[in-house]
């Protein structure tokens, strides 16, 4: 019985079985009843069949209506979101309309069987009373669970879905169609004109591409193992753009072992190529490094990807793909790091520095005991 | 009898442009390579200086898109007696989805990358075969001009299109810095924005101010049915044009109703005055 039904459908389906299932529960108490008491089997159906479906009828009725009305007070009430009012409220319609159905159940037994006297001895009515309230009461619990499992089960389908969806998108950015197909023009011309140079560039490029595949299932890796990665992506743009591009990679050997997490660099280097260099006639220089940074809250690791092109500061210039790469780097550095984390982007201007775009991360630098 | 053809090839990756440059050799003897671009600006000043038959234009350049290259040489082709053909042309692109499939509906040919071959055969002979038809028709030049204007303009705004619907929210107001105080000029108050350089100029009624953004960075945010892009350079708010002249030499030009300047109206954008 799932509380919201995503369809007409579904919904008539729900219906269906609620009623089946009442219809086999009344089945059950007349022949119990007609086995106990001696009556006649019919009449016992027609009143369990009654006070059942009136039972249903109201505790289905007032659960759905007190959760509607506290819906409407605190929107964003959970529960009431998914059609469950609390146990409090709960155990009010169970005390109100267990009785009541009980009462209109009989009136309408008798109306259809014609007798008079069932209301009248109080010792069989509160054996039945109580029996109807037991079994109100396993309903709603056996419903509660349903909704819960429901619930649940939604919370872990959206949960998946957006995971798959994550990745997805992470590799569609990495894996740009643009770049990976001019790399193997470049690959294709390269094979027949130099074959050493050829096999060197498709050594850069599966290293690149396993990197790729996997950098969205491990999380850390050390720091000497994403300048590698950084230095295969520069190495078949250093093949397709030839001179206009020029790389310095600086990484003190005291860092090469910090644990990063994976591929963190590589969307501010593609950035900085597709935004900053390729868009340059002449191309541009483009410089990684990685510095300790001592400051009075402990020891700093900095990482700086700057380019000397013009490429827009602003995330997100519609149509460019930018948003995701900057913005996936700032999730993934507050699920690891939380606010000890930051990457701020910059246009250099100034007379100290060459004109152009850098993007720092500032982390906190593990302790060298942590591997 | 053959005849001797030449060709420019715009493309931005050296090995690329070396190996269009072999391959062609191969594929078509008779054609002369007579300029190899490295970017847009390049292949723009080179194409009009050498008068191609044929231009290999890359999409993705630095300086100028292919497709841009290509509407500039429609704006800047000269048109009158005597004067060369304007090129046929061929785009090179490695993905571009969106361009590939209006290339097809505009028939325009273009070549993916990695070359294939037997598709740059085929493509060199459709080209010979339609070199040799504009010989023999002696259409003027203009006609092929105005075609191809239209072509552009098809492909263009196929383009536009395409960046267009990734395009986040429209522009209420320009931000523009003026020392140091910035200024919110509502987009409606702008009667039109003029590229220069990596900036934009932005002119209202009465001020001009300056943004740092492309020209082509701000199309993508504003309603292309309020401004028309009458120029590569300019984008004009429509309700602030009053009239379209055409001078002596048939160049359509543009007055205004706020400002004295006239602005003139590209090929490519000559079709937004007919017939309204």
């Amino acid at each position: 019985m799932p509380l919201r039904p995503t369809t007409l459908r579904d919904w008539h389906a729900t219906m269906l079985g609620r009623a089946l299932f009442t219809l086999g529960l009344a089945v059950l108490i007349s022949l119990v009843l007609t086995l106990v008491r001696h009556g006649r089997f019919l009449d016992n159906l027609v009143y369990s069949l009654a006070i059942g479906l009136l039972c249903e009828l109201l505790l289905d009725g007032g659960r759905w209506l007190v959760a509607r009305i506290l819906l409407l007070r605190t929107p964003d009430d959970a529960d009431a979101g998914k059609g469950w009012p609390g146990w409090g409220w709960m155990g009010t319609c169970i005390a109100v309309g267990v009785p009541l159905a009980y009462l209109g159940g009989h009136a309408f037994g008798d109306w259809v069987t014609g007798y008079r006297s069932s209301l009248g001895n109080w010792r069989p009515n509160v054996a039945m009373l109580t029996v109807s309230l037991t079994l109100g009461l396993a309903a709603t619990l056996f419903f509660k669970s349903r909704i819960d499992l429901a619930a649940t089960r939604a919370e872990a389908e959206a949960a998946l879905r957006m995971a798959a969806e994550h990745r997805l998108k992470l590799l569609g950015s990495q894996l740009e169609p643009h770049m990976l197909f001019n790399t193997l023009a470049n690959l294709r011309v390269l094979i027949a004109l130099d074959p050493p140079q050829a096999q060197a560039m498709l050594d850069h490029l599966i290293a690149f591409l396993r990197s790729t595949l996997q950098g969205s299932r491990t999380t850390l890796h050390p720091l000497h193992v994403e300048f590698d990665r950084l230095r295969d992506y520069l190495a078949l743009m250093g093949v397709r753009m030839g001179p206009r591009l020029q790389t310095h990679l600086d990484l003190p050997p005291a860092l090469a072992d910090v644990a990063v997490p994976t591929l963190l660099l590589q969307p501010l280097v593609e950035n900085a190529i597709r935004h900053g260099l390729e868009p340059a006639i002449d191309g541009g220089q483009i410089r990684i490094d990685a510095r300790r940074v001592d400051g009075p809250g402990g020891a700093r690791l900095q990482l700086r990807v700057f380019d000397s092109g013009d490429g827009p500061v602003h995330a997100g210039t519609p149509g460019t793909g930018t948003g995701f790469g900057l913005t996936q780097v700032r999730e993934r550095l507050l699920t690891l790091y939380g606010a000890d984390a930051t990457l701020t982007l910059t246009r250099t201007d100034s007379a100290r520095e060459p004109p152009g775009t850098l993007a720092l991360i500032d982390l906190p630098l593990p302790s060298p005991t942590t591997p | 009898m053959t005849t001797l053809r030449t060709a420019l090839i715009a493309e931005d990756e050296p090995l690329l442009a070396a190996h269009l440059r072999a391959e062609l050799q191969r594929v078509w003897p008779d054609l002369t390579v007579t300029a190899v671009a490295s970017n847009g600006v390049q292949a723009l000043a080179r194409a009009l200086e050498l008068r191609p038959d044929v231009c290999f234009l890359d999409i993705r350049m630095p300086g100028m898109t292919g497709l841009e290259v290509a509407r500039a040489l429609a704006d800047e082709w000269p048109d009158g007696p005597g004067t060369a053909r304007f090129p046929l042309l061929v785009f090179v692109t490695a993905y571009d989805q969106h361009a590939v499939q209006a290339f097809e509906l505009q028939a325009v040919d273009y070549l993916l990358k990695p070359l294939s071959t037997p598709r740059l055969q085929r493509c060199c002979q459709r080209l010979q075969q339609q070199l040799a038809r504009r010989d023999t028709e002696h259409t003027p030049a203009s006609t092929d001009l105005l075609a191809v204007a239209r072509q552009l303009q098809a492909l263009l705004s196929a383009q536009g299109l395409a960046t267009t619907a990734t395009a986040g929210p429209r522009l209420e107001f320009i931000t523009a810095q003026t020392g140091h105080t910035i200024e919110m000029v509502p987009v409606e108050e702008v009667v039109y924005f003029e590229a220069a350089d990596k900036y934009v100029r932005v002119m209202t009624a009465d001020r001009e101010y300056l943004i740092r953004m492309t020209l082509r960075e701000l199309i993508t945010q504003i309603d292309e049915r309020r401004f028309w892009q009458i120029h590569r350079s300019l984008l004009v708010q429509t309700r602030c044009i009053s009239r379209a002249v055409r001078d002596e030499q048939g160049k359509l030009n543009v007055k205004l109703r706020q400002r004295s300047e006239t602005l003139p109206v590209s090929r490519v954008y000559a079709h937004l005055f007919k017939g309204i």
